[in-house]
């Protein structure tokens, strides 16, 4: 009988004697409740009969926390909140209500102070980061929070959140803050597009008028180009000409003033010769006659020399 | 002998009964204080492991070491300037010193609706004392970044990107709240960690107005937009005009300088050479009058000539002769 006793005694003290840590994770043991130290992954030996227990933490893998949505099939409970509607609703630093969703990446790093010094580290975080995030935006216009102050506000929730990770001993490392939609509340989304709308006109305006200038000055200025090199070829045209014109005069005066009165005579006939052909009509007066007016209009045939 | 070894074992049995019930362990999460016929004695303990009592006269009573939470529900009030807002807080607590925790609470859920009654009306004293803005904004310092698309051309007017200023800000409030509750919340044993403000919102009946307001900015931030838009093509359209005009009028001054330019030096040459010696002009008249006589004498002219011309001298001679 004793021996039987003995025998069970035996098997159950080395039954709950060994234990073992899976990877990703680290033991925290506990003798009478008290923490005395960390093991690493593996297979262990502790004191049996429930003086010692083991609990054990997964640190190193990345946990994250959705706010202002949800992801289905989650295994962390702290992944998601109650109410994602009413986490993502917030006020903004120009008194604006936007709409704001985000996710957090973090690890547990000291496994006791994250089993020991906070009930509840999970929500724990779920608060701050809520907290922060508001904190955050409320400091922030409207339009910095939707467009240009997206990264400012990733970075500076982080720096908060750590602060705030360390003040609460909550034995997380908080590694990332990522806005995910960030959208104004439904009823004003539409005159949000109408903004974006009128700046793409306002674009078409201006692009429409550059095409208009584009069309003409261009054009314009050549034109002027072409006027001034016709006048430059003008110029030429008249300097050249006034050289030619004044070459050939020295020439024939160098002749003329041989002969002058000879010369004379020869171009004054020799004009006439050619001029007087031309002409419809040629009438020779006396000088002694008086009165010719009277006499003209002539017929238009011509008519042989009167007199 | 028999009966003295089932004494003994009796008597082991007993021992290892007692001891068994004067042994208790305390948790790393736990404090535990000890009562003697229901009241306290000796000091709490607070170190985790293996502690001795009396047996069956003791009994353990055990708090929670850890920071706790205290989770506030949603409520509703007004903001110094009227708003009514959402408010839902947040708070973390110890329970610092077990035996007046024990003596005025008993236990946590008495404790829990403490907490909701204290940080509950300190908060809406808090709210109630300042601004919206004041429980929203926390850095008065804080320069806004700017959307250069929404403010770029033009600088704009309204509140458009502009920060409501504060004298507090959300810490100030949070940190008075605290400071108000830490006190009265000590008196119980209790230690506060943090109060913050989780949400703050709009009440529903308030927010259709902001959104109003906010639709009615972006529409005037959509005007000045398209208005820009007319704006710079009118002075494109303009610049263009003006444009035009300055390449027209610079080419015809130019065009007429050149010209000009060219008749003078014509005129120049023409008169140099025709001024060189006096013969030169006489000749120039001449040659100029008999081209001249080219150029106007055509088949519709009537050229009435004189014998007493040069042309005509010789005729008339030859006919007085005859005529004698």
């Amino acid at each position: 009988m004793p021996l039987i006793v003995l025998i069970l005694f035996a098997v159950i003290g080395t039954w709950t004697s060994f234990y073992t840590i899976p990877a990703e994770s680290e033991g925290v043991v506990l003798r009478f409740g008290k923490y005395i130290y960390k093991v690493a992954p593996g297979l262990h030996f502790k004191l049996p009969f429930g003086i010692d227990s083991v609990i054990a933490v997964t640190i190193q893998r990345q946990l994250k926390q959705e706010f202002g949505f949800a992801t289905p099939d989650y295994t962390n409970p702290d992944q998601v909140g109650t109410d994602p509607a009413k986490e993502q609703s917030m006020v903004t630093g120009d008194l604006n209500s936007v709409l704001v969703e985000w996710i957090l990446q973090y690890r547990i790093t000291e496994s006791e102070k994250y089993l020991f010094a906070v009930r509840e580290p999970g929500r724990t975080l779920r608060d701050i980061s809520e907290s922060v995030m508001r904190e955050v935006v409320g400091d922030r216009t409207v339009d910095e929070v939707i467009t240009v102050g997206r990264q400012d506000i990733e970075i500076t929730a982080l720096h908060r959140m750590r602060e705030m990770a360390e003040r609460y001993h909550l034995g997380v490392s908080v590694d990332q803050v990522q806005l995910k939609n960030v959208n104004p509340p439904e009823p004003v989304q539409a005159s949000f597009n109408e903004v974006n709308r009128a700046q793409q006109d306002r674009e078409n305006s201006i692009n429409v008028a550059n095409g208009e200038y584009n069309k003409t000055v261009p054009r314009a200025r050549g034109e002027a180009d072409r006027k001034i090199r016709a006048a430059e070829g003008y110029q030429f045209k008249r300097i050249n000409e006034a050289e030619g014109d004044v070459t050939a005069f020295n020439a024939v005066l160098e002749q003329f003033v041989k002969a002058p009165e000879v010369t004379r005579a020869r171009i004054y006939l020799e004009t006439l010769g050619d001029v007087l052909p031309q002409a419809g009509q040629s009438v020779i007066v006396d000088e002694s006659v008086q009165q010719i007016l009277p006499m003209l209009p002539f017929p238009s045939r011509p008519v042989e020399g009167s007199q | 002998m028999r009966s003295m070894r089932s004494l003994s074992i009796a008597a082991v049995i007993a021992i290892a009964f007692v001891s068994f019930l004067s042994m208790y362990t305390v948790n790393q999460t736990e404090q535990v204080i000890i009562t003697q016929f229901g009241r306290p004695v000796g000091e709490p303990i607070t170190s985790a492991g293996l502690h001795l009592k009396l047996p069956l006269i003791q009994q353990v009573m055990r708090f929670d070491q850890r920071y706790l939470e205290w989770d506030g529900p949603m409520v509703e009030m007004p903001t110094k300037d009227k708003t009514y807002v959402q408010v839902e807080t947040f708070a973390r607590w110890r329970i610092k010193d077990p035996m007046h925790y024990y003596l005025r609470l008993r236990d946590e859920r008495s404790a829990q609706s403490r907490l909701e009654d204290i940080l509950g009306s300190e908060t809406r004293t808090a709210i109630a004392k300042h601004e919206l803005i004041e429980a929203v904004r926390t850095n008065k310092a804080r320069q806004p970044l700017l959307d250069e698309s929404l403010t770029g051309a033009s600088t704009g007017v309204g509140t458009l990107g502009v920060l409501h200023p504060i004298r507090y800000g959300r810490l100030e409030i949070e940190k008075g709240v605290i400071d108000a509750a830490a006190q009265k919340l000590g008196e119980f044993g209790i230690e506060l960690l943090d109060v913050r403000f989780k949400r703050i919102n709009y009440h529903p009946q308030v927010l259709e107005r902001i959104h109003q307001r906010m639709i009615s900015e972006r529409l005037q931030i959509a005007q000045r937009f398209r208005s820009e838009g007319e704006g710079e093509a009118a002075r494109i359209s303009g610049k263009k005009e003006r444009d035009i005009n300055e390449i027209e009028s610079t080419a015809y001054k130019r065009v007429q300088e050149i010209r000009g330019e060219a008749d003078a030096k014509a005129t120049e040459i023409y008169a140099k050479a025709y001024t060189q010696r006096p013969e030169a002009a006489d000749f120039y008249r001449f040659l100029k009058s008999m081209e001249t006589y080219h150029k106007i004498i055509n088949k519709d002219a009537t050229i009435v000539l004189s014998t007493n011309s040069d042309l005509f001298a010789l005729l008339k001679r030859i006919e007085q002769k005859s005529g004698d």
